[in-house]
């Protein structure tokens, strides 16, 4: 497609008709690749947006089988109140009567020594370690496996931990989408091996109330067991 | 002395590589970008440091808008002979007792873009002309009180016709909790326990010693 300037010298007197060069303008069509270009660069979406799994617990319908769900120790549990104002509450063990509550706690969602992350890592060091370490053999290339079943052996050292929080997950009413996803998400940077997301009870919506210096919405009312 | 002349040349620039670079550019943007449908409302989906990316096919997304209207949106399935979003649509209507033409199947299956419409508002939507007339019709997006639970109806049906399909919730960071927790809930009434939250990639690296300051 290049540009041919023809410049033909004839010899002798022989007078020819000049050759125009065949010169397309080109212009036009680079106008309109402009626009394509425009049109395109706004319409198309790039990245995908990622998506982050979650399981919840079956919700058991059926009254009989309500005995049969799984207990966890007290001493290992660690309950998150997801509250108003990108805050969390939260506090060891479990709550039954609102007269032998433990204090709740209040963090934030930054990573600094305030945030949630540094109460949780705490609790969660040898975990996390062991997958740091795991992290980085791969990297160095100390443990080969394949690199698909990576997240499978993650896996397994996660289940095979006996030492982390089991974390339960509560919202307040007044809290936000983001914070449920923020917390979701810093479990999985954390490297929690058990979480859950439940219903809060009315105990902890109490706590959280009398914290916060506003007056119980809930009527009390009998704790089910989980 | 005589003053040099210089060979007057037409000013032409020569467009062709200019031409080149931008086919080049362009088929680069058709071949990695996908068309991205018009929604509804404008969602500002949460971060997070999950990589992985979304499903191809067989998505049924509710959206969750800023202030807690309720969208959804599902695909024709992996293959385009599945049919999926007409089946629904179908389904929809024998349940509550609306008939869809074969136009207003056809146009629904095209139509990639979600929707917060009730039924009953289905074929008004359907055949609306421009944008205004479709925002008006979705102004209180899908209803999901307990009298007239069409979300509920929408995931059954949906999972009914595409048994593989995975259940994805896209939020808005501001949304107040209680409507996700709704949703949330008739999911698990009908047993979906298994679902993916949409969310934008942040990275976030943790180390040993950030965290025993």
């Amino acid at each position: 497609m290049a540009e041919i300037i023809q410049e033909e010298k004839q010899e002798g007197g022989k007078k020819k008709p000049k050759h125009h060069g065949t010169h397309i303008d080109m212009t036009p069509m680079v106008d309109l690749m402009c626009l394509l270009i425009t049109f395109f660069m706004l319409t198309l979406a790039f990245s995908k947006p990622k998506i982050m799994e979650i399981v919840l617990p079956e919700k058991i319908k059926d009254p009989k089988k309500e005995h049969n769900q799984p207990q966890v120790a007290k001493s290992r549990t660690v309950n998150l109140i997801l509250g108003p104002d990108d805050k969390i509450y939260w506090y060891p063990g479990s709550a039954d009567k609102p007269e032998t509550a433990p204090p709740l706690q209040v963090a934030d969602f930054s990573g600094g020594p305030t945030g949630i992350r540094s109460m949780l890592l705490e609790r969660n060091r040898a975990l996390f370690k062991k997958i740091q370490q795991f992290n980085d053999d791969i990297l160095t290339g100390k443990i080969k496996i394949p690199h698909d079943s990576v997240e499978v052996e993650r896996g397994r050292i996660k289940r095979e931990d006996d030492t982390g929080p089991i974390v339960l997950i509560k919202a307040y009413k007044k809290a936000n989408y983001g914070n449920f996803v923020d917390i979701l998400d810093e479990m999985s940077i954390i490297g929690i091996a058990r979480y859950t997301f439940m219903d809060i009870n009315w105990v902890e919506e109490r706590m959280i109330e009398e914290k916060l210096g506003i007056a119980p919405t809930t009527p009390a009312r009998p704790t089910t067991h989980r | 002395m005589p003053k040099i002349k210089l060979p007057t040349k037409s000013p032409h620039i020569d467009m062709t590589p200019m031409v080149d670079l931008f086919s080049l550019l362009l088929t680069f943007f058709m071949l990695t970008g996908t068309f991205r449908p018009q929604e509804p409302v404008p969602i500002d989906t949460p971060n997070s440091v999950s990589e992985k990316p979304t499903p191809d096919a067989n998505n049924f997304i509710v959206v969750v808008s800023k202030d807690g209207k309720i969208f959804i949106n599902f695909d024709n399935g992996p293959d385009t002979l599945l049919h999926f979003r007409p089946k629904v649509l179908v389904d929809m209507g024998k349940q509550y007792n609306i008939e869809f033409t074969q136009d207003e199947q056809r146009k629904f299956e095209k139509d990639n873009a979600s929707f917060g419409v009730p039924i009953e508002k289905m074929k008004e939507f359907l055949a609306a002309k421009n944008a205004d007339q479709r925002a008006e019709l979705q102004a209180n997006g899908i209803p999901i009180d307990s009298l007239n639970n069409q979300l509920a109806a929408w995931i059954l049906y949906m999972r009914q016709e595409n048994p593989n399909v995975n259940a994805a919730i896209k939020g808005d960071g501001k949304t107040e909790f209680p409507v996700v927790k709704k949703v949330l809930d008739i999911l698990q009434d009908k047993n979906v326990n298994r679902f993916n939250l949409v969310t934008n990639l942040e990275a976030v690296k943790v180390t040993e010693e950030k965290t025993q300051k």
